[in-house]
């Protein structure tokens, strides 16, 4: 059977799945595109064989995990692929004509006007020292002929239409006055001023904290529904796919899995491997029928803080004085008790990794903290460094934090250098033992870091944090960067390694579902303050305040049939934790509703 | 910003007293001595005590020193030994033509290191990558006296197409200036090419494509002036380098500056006048520095000064 046969029944033989009534004639077709990279001697084949249709008002997802070929399709299909990739086979026809065929002239007619794009990283997409209105304007103006005011104008109505607030200051402002949110909705902006017949959003709230992927992800339907434009939708996320596809196409390593309307996707998926990548995808709710530990009052904390704050000083004037302070966080106090798994849940800029770096003393903080008995900071540089020993942490990006000119097994074995311990034939011994408890072949540890994939990095950071047999592990989104099957394998580990060493997790993400599914208790921090604190039941059965309700509403179901209530559109961004020097945010107290399940008031 | 501009340039005056009393220190501990060269030869030991005592050399240095600033805080400069004028007459007569080579030698390197940087970013690993590379390379190991002959020779001598040396007219600028300026476009040429393969890869390179703007204009207002930004802040490191061009190159061309100033000077010992070129040529090098860190902003929004 041909990839032909197999997808356009689902476009066009059966146009009531795809969405809405105008969903006849596919707006776009991908028809057995193949992406060929060159290498020595030859070609590689990154994409192969991929087609697919895409109807007007449609919603089409590509989703697959890291290598599968996604993004490269979407960059094919807008005639941008990197030097040294080239479609080796197949079409991308927009209507009735061959993309692919098309001299660069008049692709580059059709790019920003009838199919336009945005992507992954609102953060780096736009030119840092152009105004957001010149990048509008110029985006309008490089496909019709209109003057500079009217441009202007059209801009202005494109902003509205995302609705930015300020509009109009923002024509003025650069892209590093603005926050994620509002640089993605320049970018959409930018995207649909033109009214595209396709809009490719490649991993479009990916970067994204969870509410704001809430509120791209509103608009991104509106505009939708109100102009039909077609959006070929990139992404990891099984949960964004079930909210916002029509149909999904399912790829692996650049050939198409699975085809097929998102609903039946979910409910039956025809390949394993789509059964696989789904029974991966942390679910909230998931970890409920997991048994909680009971409250370990008896027993004496592994790390206990108490009023603990971190600020950092911005200085002005002709003296460099301080003139203001950023209250990263404010007092913050928790315990983590010996063999849990204590987590801190929150939005980019609460604090939650800055309580790390204070609990490992790599920022200067206020108040108490306790390690194992031993307050932090009143020790000499000896109790110090021993008092560390019990502290070991892992970062989000493994490949960053593992030296790429070190052999992976003395990495692993590093800590135990620098606390004297054993001799190096030890060592290399404790490094085998590590390797194999972590998953990884104990024959691996001559290697370097860029021999192994992402996942595999990752346990060796773990190991690394092992070595030491500390009490704590800080957990500073640790499977953050992890494709979704490999982020599953990597909780079940560290799970197994909390059964059998005992070992207490400070677990902090942004991700709910994956704290739901690995935490004992958890605090939800906002603005450098904890709002909410209590047990997994607690905090996910049972949410009080209004911010840790918001965020569980944000998160996106992976669930096609899962109608979200309605409710109104989110808006606005998280205030500044930047007070001028005398001023202090305001402090919220903590009151006990029951079963030590804490709710800030007010 | 203004209380930056207060803050770095009370940092400037601080680094020209640095500046002052290192050099009049090394000038000091010379074993050249300038009263035998303003005596001569023949001159008896009397003699040679009577011109150290009238020059005020007899005294200990930290007078000395004290003597030197103490002038020097009211703009004065001090006496030439030789020449018997005053050193800030003498600069003062000598410092446009400098100034003007140098201008001349900023233009040029940052014109052809430039360009050429961009163009090998954007060919690059093409052929004329490489050749590109090869002459920044040849460019930046050249010794300026041999490009300045070299450069004489055949546009002056051999094509005649500009004067053999002197000063004046704009003839006159157009080798000097490219003698000084090929040293740093050479330099330049790299550092460009590196800074503009780097905002090639950038997203939002990616996406001013994707809106579907001609590559002149991705090319030209969106990489260009980000490329640019890292080098801005080398043009005022380099007017130092200048400083050690600009003597060999006026020599070579017969360029009426502080450069030939200066070489005469050093070998005689005219010490107020060394002392003086150095004290203007500081000066310059950290004005330049200023002002390639107030003109930043104006180019990235981000930088805000404070």
């Amino acid at each position: 059977m041909s990839a032909q046969a197999q997808t356009t029944p689902g476009a066009v033989a059966a146009p009531g799945i795809a969405t809405g009534p105008e969903a006849g004639a596919p707006v776009l077709t991908v028809d057995g595109l193949t992406i060929s990279v060159r290498q020595d001697g030859g070609e590689a084949v990154l994409v192969d064989n991929l087609s697919f249709a895409l109807g007007r008002g449609e919603t089409l997802a590509l989703a697959g995990e890291s290598g599968s070929g996604k993004s490269l399709t979407s960059l094919a299909i807008m005639g941008l692929l990197a030097p040294g990739l080239r479609v080796s086979g197949g079409a991308v026809r927009l209507r009735d004509t061959d993309l692919t065929a098309l001299p660069e002239s008049a692709l580059r007619g059709l790019r920003g006007n009838r199919v336009a794009m945005i992507f992954q990283e609102p953060m780096t997409s736009l030119n840092p020292i152009l105004t957001i209105g010149a990048q509008l304007t110029e985006a309008i103006r490089a496909h019709e002929p209109v003057s500079k005011s009217d441009a202007r104008v059209r801009a202005l109505e494109a902003l509205k239409a995302v609705r930015l607030s300020q509009p109009e200051k923002r024509m003025t402002q650069y892209p590093h006055e603005l926050s994620g949110g509002m640089r993605q909705r320049v970018m959409i902006a930018m995207a649909l001023a033109l009214e595209p017949d396709v809009l490719i959003a490649d991993e479009p709230t990916t970067a994204l904290d969870v509410t704001v992927q809430r509120e791209v992800l509103d608009l991104l339907r509106d505009l939708q529904r109100e102009h039909g434009t077609a959006i070929i939708l990139i992404t990891h996320d099984m949960g964004v796919v079930a909210e916002m596809a029509d149909r999904v196409v399912i790829l692996k390593q650049g050939q198409m899995v699975e085809v097929a309307p998102v609903r039946d996707l979910f409910a039956a998926p025809k390949k394993q491997y789509t059964r696989d990548l789904l029974a991966a995808v942390p679910r909230l709710g998931d970890g409920s029928s997991a048994q909680a530990l009971p409250e370990p009052v008896s027993q004496t904390p592994i790390a206990s803080l108490s009023e603990v704050k971190v600020r950092f000083d911005i200085r002005g004037g002709i003296l460099s004085r301080v003139t203001h302070r950023v209250h990263a966080v404010e007092n913050v106090g928790f315990n983590v008790y010996p063999g849990e798994t204590f987590s801190l849940v929150g939005e980019s800029g609460c604090g939650k990794s800055t309580i790390a770096k204070a609990l490992v003393g790599l920022v200067p903080h206020l108040g108490r903290i306790e390690l194992n008995g031993h307050v932090l900071g009143g020790l000499s540089a000896q109790d110090q460094k021993a008092l560390r020993r019990d502290v070991q942490i892992v970062f989000q990006d493994p490949m960053a934090a593992l030296d790429p000119r070190m052999r992976v097994g003395d990495l692993v074995a590093e800590p135990l250098l620098i606390h004297g311990i054993g001799s190096s034939e030890s060592r290399r011994a404790t490094a085998r033992e590590l390797f194999d408890r972590v998953g990884l072949s104990p024959d691996w540890i001559d290697r370097y870091p860029h021999e192994f994939s992402g996942g595999q990095r990752q346990r060796i950071c773990i190991a690394r944090a092992l070595a030491l047999r500390p009490k704590l592990i800080i957990c500073d989104e640790s499977v953050s960067a992890l494709d979704v099957s490999v982020q599953a394998r990597v909780l079940d580990l560290l799970k197994s390694l909390q059964a059998d060493f005992g070992v207490s997790y400070l677990f902090i993400s942004h991700d709910m579902a994956v704290v739901e599914n690995i935490s004992d208790r958890i605090a939800v921090m906002y603005l450098g303050q904890i709002v909410e604190m209590g047990t997994r039941a607690q905090v996910f059965g049972n949410p009080q305040h209004s911010y840790t309700k918001r965020l569980i509403e944000a998160v996106p179901v992976p669930d096609p049939s899962f109608e979200r209530p309605l409710r109104p559109r989110l808006t606005g961004d998280i205030p500044s934790p930047i007070y001028s020097l005398g001023e202090q945010p305001e402090r919220l107290l903590l009151k006990n509703i029951g079963d030590g399940h804490l709710v800030a008031v007010g | 910003m203004l209380a930056y501009l207060i803050r770095r340039l009370v940092q400037t005056a601080l680094i020209l007293v640095g500046v002052s009393f290192v050099t009049f220190l090394l000038l000091y501990v010379l074993p050249a001595d300038p009263v035998r060269q303003i005596a001569g030869r023949s001159a008896t030991a009397q003699t040679v005590e009577n011109i150290r005592h009238q020059l005020g050399l007899d005294q200990p240095f930290i007078v000395q020193y004290a003597n030197y600033f103490s002038g020097l805080v009211q703009g004065d400069f001090g006496r030439s030994y030789l020449q018997k004028t005053e050193v800030g007459a003498l600069i003062a007569s000598r410092l446009p033509a400098t100034l003007l080579l140098m201008l001349g030698a900023i233009f040029c390197e940052l014109l052809i290191g430039l360009t050429l940087g961009s163009i090998a970013a954007i060919k690059r690993g093409k052929w004329i990558d490489q050749l590109l590379m090869v002459f920044s390379f040849a460019a930046v190991s050249a010794p300026q006296f041999v490009v300045g002959l070299l450069a004489l020779y055949i546009f002056a001598v051999k094509l005649g197409w500009f004067p053999i040396g002197g000063y004046g007219t704009f003839a006159h600028l157009v080798l000097p200036s490219l003698t000084l300026g090929i040293m740093g476009s050479g330099w330049y040429s790299r550092m460009m090419r590196s800074s503009m393969v780097d905002v090639l890869r950038a997203d939002f390179i990616r996406t001013a494509r994707a809106k579907g703007l001609t590559r002149w204009r991705v090319l030209g207002r969106h990489a260009l002036p980000n490329a640019i930004l890292p080098i801005i802040a080398m043009i005022g490191i380099d007017i130092g380098l200048f400083m050690s061009g600009i003597v060999v190159v006026e020599s070579v061309f017969g360029w009426p500056g502080i450069g030939q100033l200066a070489w005469q000077a050093i070998q005689r010992v005219d010490i107020p006048i060394i002392m003086g070129v150095t004290m203007v040529s500081a000066t310059a090098i950290v004005l330049g520095n200023l002002l390639a860190d107030l003109i930043t902003p104006f180019i990235d929004p981000r930088i805000k000064l404070r």
